[in-house]
């Protein structure tokens, strides 16, 4: 398969802040690509890369198999952006921005732009310091989804919309996807990022540090086991990927990395089990794995500094 | 909860007052100084160059007699009603000073108020601790202080010449400083847009000079009505240092007192963010064609304004040309100085020149400001979406470009018409005159684009190089400054047109240098990081 993006070593300071510290990214054609990571982790630095707005230091990256900040003309011609905080003419309306958007790309389909802007409940004949936040972003997303392109690239789109306009909006990257398009997609709303992407790739201090599909990284995480016994637990605390063991008693609390379950029920069943509750990792934890581990880390060497 | 208890049905208008002033002065301290500064240097080194002019009371009796005979000249800068330095500076230096005042203190005032509503951050102040008149009341105070401080320096700085005329000067100019102030808090109700606010209110600044300017030249002692009608013609009328007449400061205090009036019954009829003239709706279907038909688009406004304020000063400075002249051929000092600022041999063509060179400095102002469209789109975040398009930044740049360098040349022509329509004849060298100041103009341009390009954050360091050259080119000539200051600017390289000689070799190499110093910022622009 053909790759969209590929960015890798990529390195970007501002000063003395590293934005980007070596990051890599793959986003295949015709996948939906979640770009995810805390507030600072350097995200929208790195699509500013992408978009040949901001120059890397070193590194390398190539969109639509061209370089973003030499060939920067030609590569937006078959891109539309939708910044998180979208910022208008005061003295423009919306329907004049959406067409000046559409023909600053590859140009502007007439029937979707109607289409979209009936489903977006936009009204396009407000001036631009009229609009809200929300209708803000609106204007922003109709022009991208109704820009003939083959990249979107979305940062934290959906910012200020209703649960509504948020519906409308999966639905818009669920039809851009089958039509073949390529999407990436940075987003706080998890539920949003469960729903649309295919694969995700997870930044944090401008590194990669996970990428793959959900499924994937589900299976990197833990598993949180209660049980009941009927006698002392044994052995649990040698075994590998086990953490946060509390035993009290018979009750057993324990987190197990999702690929060593077996070897914890064997332990367990050895003991006789009364009751069992098995709670997969939700998204959320996923996440706040990966964000936390800055705070996980400090924690630890605190502790090890305690001692 | 007892606070509240206590006084029911209290909402506190002026709540948090205080502490929002003192967030305005904050804000303000490094713009307002500069303006203070530049102000009371302006009146403050008048003496010492009028001691040098007209040193003799003869000398100044003369002056006197050319006055009441010269309505040109009394319509630039008013009569003369005294024979001292005291009255002679009060006399050159007053209107412009209560003008600069003027200016200063609108801009403070749009800035605490509409300015801070349009950015929305308004809104989060408002919710806090804070009064429904805090705002506009802080904003006022602000340029209440801005005003006294310079009030204090003119008449600290003048009471060698007497104090009580340094004193009326001083309140003159302060007091035309906050009529303006509080006419930009009306005005501030009006619109929902900063920009367009402070237009408007320089826009009552410039009928007000007009008016002045009109009622000067019917009358020799600023009695005529339409003098009267300007509150620029009541500072003239205060008379410092020759007999003030303190009943003015009425008018000027009855104005502050009314139009804060009128601002606080406006901004009680609204809500927060809204105004008295709506925005319309706009179409639904856009024709901007590209990033040059959406630089066109966001400057033609501008670019109008200022093609019709260059067409008609051009016209009106064109009608004083004869008589000018008449009153600076008695005067050897005066004389000097008009062929050092601009001219050689005839003084009309003398005055033709100056008055070309005045435009062309402030035809720098209108480029620069052009140029930092760029700037302003950038910083707005709103440039990015654009670039995220398909256009290069070069074409980017280019559209602003285009309109900044070609609208230049466009105001300069029309000033050159307009001149010498009101002149009446020499309608080809009068033009020559006005386009001879491109290249000068250019130059400060280029350096615009340059820092635009090279330095993003330095970029409105461009006001203050357009301020220096304006300040060399209105000042210098007056103040006896050295040749090597004057050179600075590129503007007294230029061949003084009309009357002079045509030389090439200034012209070709200021253009050269305007050329380079846009490839030099072109090349930057495209080589840096989009700030954000």
């Amino acid at each position: 398969m053909t790759k969209a993006i590929t960015v890798s070593g990529l390195h970007k300071s501002f000063g003395r802040t590293h934005a980007l510290d070596g990051l890599a990214l793959e986003v295949a054609t015709g996948e939906v690509h979640g770009f995810l990571g805390p507030n600072g982790a350097g995200k929208s630095t790195a699509i500013r890369v992408l978009l040949g707005l901001l120059r890397a230091d070193s590194g390398a990256a190539r969109v639509l198999g061209r370089d973003p900040w030499s060939d920067a003309v030609e590569v937006h011609r078959r891109i539309a952006y939708v910044p998180g905080d979208v910022t208008l003419w005061r003295n423009l309306s919306g329907g004049e921005v959406i067409d000046l958007y559409g023909r600053l790309r590859g140009g502007l389909d007439a029937r979707r732009r109607a289409e979209l802007i009936e489903r977006f409940e936009l009204d396009p004949t407000k001036k631009g310091r009229t609009y809200s936040k929300g209708n803000r972003q609106k204007v922003a997303l109709v022009a991208a989804f109704a820009s003939d392109v083959d990249l979107l690239i979305l940062d934290e789109p959906t910012s200020g919309l209703d649960p509504l306009m948020e519906e409308v909006f999966q639905r818009c990257v669920i039809e851009e996807r089958d039509r073949g398009r390529t999407i990436l997609l940075s987003s706080h709303i998890l539920s949003e990022v469960e729903e649309l992407c295919d694969r995700v790739s997870i930044i944090r201090k401008g590194r990669t540090v996970e990428s793959g599909s959900l499924a994937d990284l589900r299976h990197l995480t833990r598993t949180s086991v209660v049980a009941e016994l009927a006698g002392p637990p044994d052995g649990l605390s040698g075994l590998p990927g086990v953490h946060d063991l509390d035993v009290r008693g018979h009750r057993v609390r324990l987190q197990v990395d999702t690929d060593r379950l077996d070897a914890v029920l064997r332990s367990l069943s050895e003991s006789g089990v009364r009751s069992l509750t098995s709670t997969p990792p939700t998204l959320e934890e996923l996440f706040l794995r990966h964000y936390q581990d800055d705070t996980a880390d400090t924690a630890e060497s605190a502790e090890a500094a305690a001692r | 909860m007892t606070a509240f208890a206590a006084r029911p049905g209290s909402s506190r208008p002026l709540a948090g007052t205080g502490t929002l002033l003192r967030f305005a002065l904050r804000r303000d301290r490094l713009m307002v100084p500069v303006w203070i500064a530049v102000d009371a240097l302006m009146v403050l080194s008048m003496p010492g160059a009028l001691e040098g002019l007209y040193g003799s009371p003869a000398e100044r009796a003369d002056l006197i007699r050319q006055m009441e005979t010269n309505s040109s000249l009394r319509a630039m800068v008013g009569p003369v009603f005294g024979d001292s330095i005291g009255a002679l500076t009060a006399w050159r230096t007053g209107v412009y000073a209560g003008a600069l005042a003027a200016v200063m203190s609108l801009l403070v005032v749009v800035r605490h108020t509409r300015d801070e509503e349009e950015s929305g951050r308004q809104e989060l102040v408002a919710s806090g601790m804070v009064g429904r008149r805090a705002s506009l009341t802080a904003a006022l105070l602000a340029a209440a202080v801005a005003n006294a401080v310079l009030a204090l320096l003119v008449t600290a700085g003048l009471a060698g010449q007497g104090v009580t005329g340094a004193l009326a000067l001083g309140l003159g100019i302060a007091g035309t400083g906050m009529v303006f102030a509080t006419m930009a808090a009306i005005v501030a109700q009006l619109t929902e847009s900063a920009r367009l606010a402070r237009g408007l209110t320089a826009a009552v600044l410039g009928a007000a000079f007009v008016l002045r300017a009109a009622g000067d030249s019917a009358t020799d002692d600023g009695s005529s009505p339409l003098t009267w009608l300007s509150p620029l013609g009541w500072l003239e009328n205060l008379r410092p240092y020759a007999d003030e007449r303190w009943w003015v400061l009425t008018p000027l205090a009855g104005a502050v007192a009314v139009q804060s009036a009128v601002a606080y019954a406006l901004a009680g009829h609204r809500d927060i963010g809204m105004s008295f003239l709506p925005t319309r709706p706009g179409p639904a279907t856009g024709r901007l064609r590209g990033a040059g038909a959406l630089a066109w688009r966001l400057q033609r406004g501008g670019v109008l304004g200022w093609s019709a304020g260059f067409l008609l000063a051009g016209a009106v400075y064109g009608g004083m040309a004869e008589g000018a002249a008449d009153l600076v051929g008695a005067n050897e000092g005066a004389r000097r100085i008009v062929e050092r600022m601009g001219g050689r041999s005839g003084l009309t063509d003398a005055f033709l020149a100056s008055m070309a060179g005045m435009l062309g400095l402030v035809a720098a102002l209108y480029i620069v400001a052009s140029v930092l469209r760029l700037h302003g789109e950038e910083t707005s975040g709103r440039a990015e979406p654009v670039l995220a398009g398909a256009v290069g930044r070069l074409r980017w740049a280019a559209g602003h470009l285009v309109i900044a360098f070609g609208g230049s040349a466009l105001i300069m022509l029309l000033a050159g018409l307009g001149l010498a329509a009101g002149y009446g004849e020499q309608t080809g060298p009068v033009l020559a005159a006005c386009l001879v100041q491109l290249p000068a103009v250019w130059v400060i341009g280029g350096v615009a684009v340059l820092l635009h390009g090279v330095l993003p954050r330095a970029a409105v360091a461009a006001w203050a190089v357009a301020g220096a050259v304006l300040l060399i080119g209105w000042v210098g000539p007056a103040l006896d400054v050295p040749q090597a200051v004057l050179d600075l600017s590129p503007f007294g390289h230029l061949p003084k047109l009309p009357g002079g000689e045509m030389e090439w070799g200034p012209v070709l190499v200021l253009s050269g240098l305007a050329v380079a110093l846009v490839a030099g910022g072109l090349a930057g622009l495209r080589r840096r990081d989009l700030s954000t």
